[in-house]
């Protein structure tokens, strides 16, 4: 058959993974999110940690806050949950597959997702998925991965923003104190979330 | 004109600050800068004030025509933070910086015992930047004392749009 040769572009989307963490972490994605360009970010889908009782209300509570109304609230979104790699205080040796039974996780989601964007900020469950969709673009090529470093990091960077800015996995490494951008000239500096 | 102050310690457990908090010293030192008005939000910590307040009660009326009051969790922290002339908080970045951007005294109190939150690291970063006084629980009341709300530095807010706008380019929408 032909191609229609009259063919409106559809508007141009972004499927997106957003990774949720504690408290603080939420907070800052949230204050993000909020500035994003939602009609085009889209479908989401919130990754949150399998032990966060409250991670699904996060995600909800951001859908809410820039959907018109409530019953529009995750029609362009779905909630999936990861195993965390290591909870505080557990052992090392155990860890080692927690963390396996994480990535096989990780990989899973963004297999099955196929994000075009990854926006992380840093709690845990982001390493195992930031290394899954690295490997993902492997293969197909378009995802891009952003981190944004929490405020509250001054002086250095969190474990998840020295693993992701060392190894180069993210596309745009975001910074929120410019002393900080030069101490790391890879990272990036365009204000803060607060 | 009562001089409102609030004591907030997030959804954390920060009993050191509270304790500081829960004694004479400490309302004197606010007392003396002319404060009238104590609310103490003080989360899920096990210590339970017994000094300000008679033990299982959560009010009292002090001498000096002084009120306090100390609840675990409040449904709106911000309104609490929007009626006080001074904040005293956990130095978590969500408390610090919502203080801040309503343009309130505020001395930062970083809890020791969750190092890896960094908090000291913040506080003692915008204590230089001039726009929050940094204590510990042992030297709150020093703090107050010394306190010149006029000397602090507005805190400029921030905006998420430049990163918002860097993440559009990125992906091309």
């Amino acid at each position: 058959m032909p191609r229609p040769i009259h063919h409106t572009a559809p508007e141009k989307t972004a499927r997106t993974l957003v990774v949720l963490g504690s408290g603080g972490h939420t907070a800052e994605m949230l204050a993000l999110l909020k500035h994003l360009d939602m009609d085009k970010l889209r479908p989401r889908t919130y990754v949150i940690a399998s032990t966060d009782s409250m991670g699904a209300q996060k995600a909800l509570a951001a859908e809410k806050a820039f959907s018109a109304s409530k019953d529009e609230a995750l029609d362009h979104a779905n909630i999936v949950a990861i195993p965390r790699s290591r909870e505080v205080g557990q052992s090392y040796l155990t860890s080692i597959w927690t963390t396996l039974v994480a990535a096989w996780a990780a990989m899973a989601i963004v297999w099955r997702e196929a994000p075009e964007l990854v926006l992380v900020n840093g709690p845990g469950t982001c390493i195992p998925l930031c290394f899954a969709a690295h490997l993902f673009r492997l293969f197909r090529w378009g995802t891009r991965i952003v981190y944004v470093e929490s405020i509250a990091r001054v002086e250095s960077l969190s474990l998840s923003g020295k693993v992701l800015y060392h190894m180069r996995m993210a596309d745009a490494f975001v910074v929120q104190w410019p002393h900080l951008q030069q101490r790391f000239p890879r990272s990036m500096y365009r204000g803060s979330l607060y | 004109m009562p001089g409102n102050v609030l004591v907030t310690v997030g959804s954390t457990k920060f009993d050191e600050l509270i304790r500081a908090v829960d004694t004479h010293i400490f309302v004197a030192a606010l007392h003396e800068q002319g404060y009238r008005s104590l609310f103490v939000q003080r989360g899920d910590g096990e210590y339970l004030p017994h000094v300000l307040v008679p033990r299982g009660r959560n009010k009292a009326k002090l001498p000096g025509n002084f009120s306090v009051e100390f609840v675990q969790y409040v449904p709106s922290l911000h309104a609490h933070m929007e009626a006080a002339d001074l904040i005293i908080s956990h130095a978590g970045s969500g408390s610090l910086f919502e203080a801040l951007s309503l343009h309130k005294a505020v001395i930062a109190v970083p809890n020791g015992s969750l190092m890896a939150n960094h908090q000291e690291e913040l506080a003692v970063h915008l204590e230089r930047l001039g726009h929050l006084v940094s204590a510990t629980p042992d030297t709150l009341a020093r703090a107050v004392r010394h306190l010149n709300p006029g000397a602090l530095t507005p805190y400029p807010k921030g905006s998420p749009q430049g990163i918002a706008d860097a993440i559009h380019r990125l992906v091309g929408v």
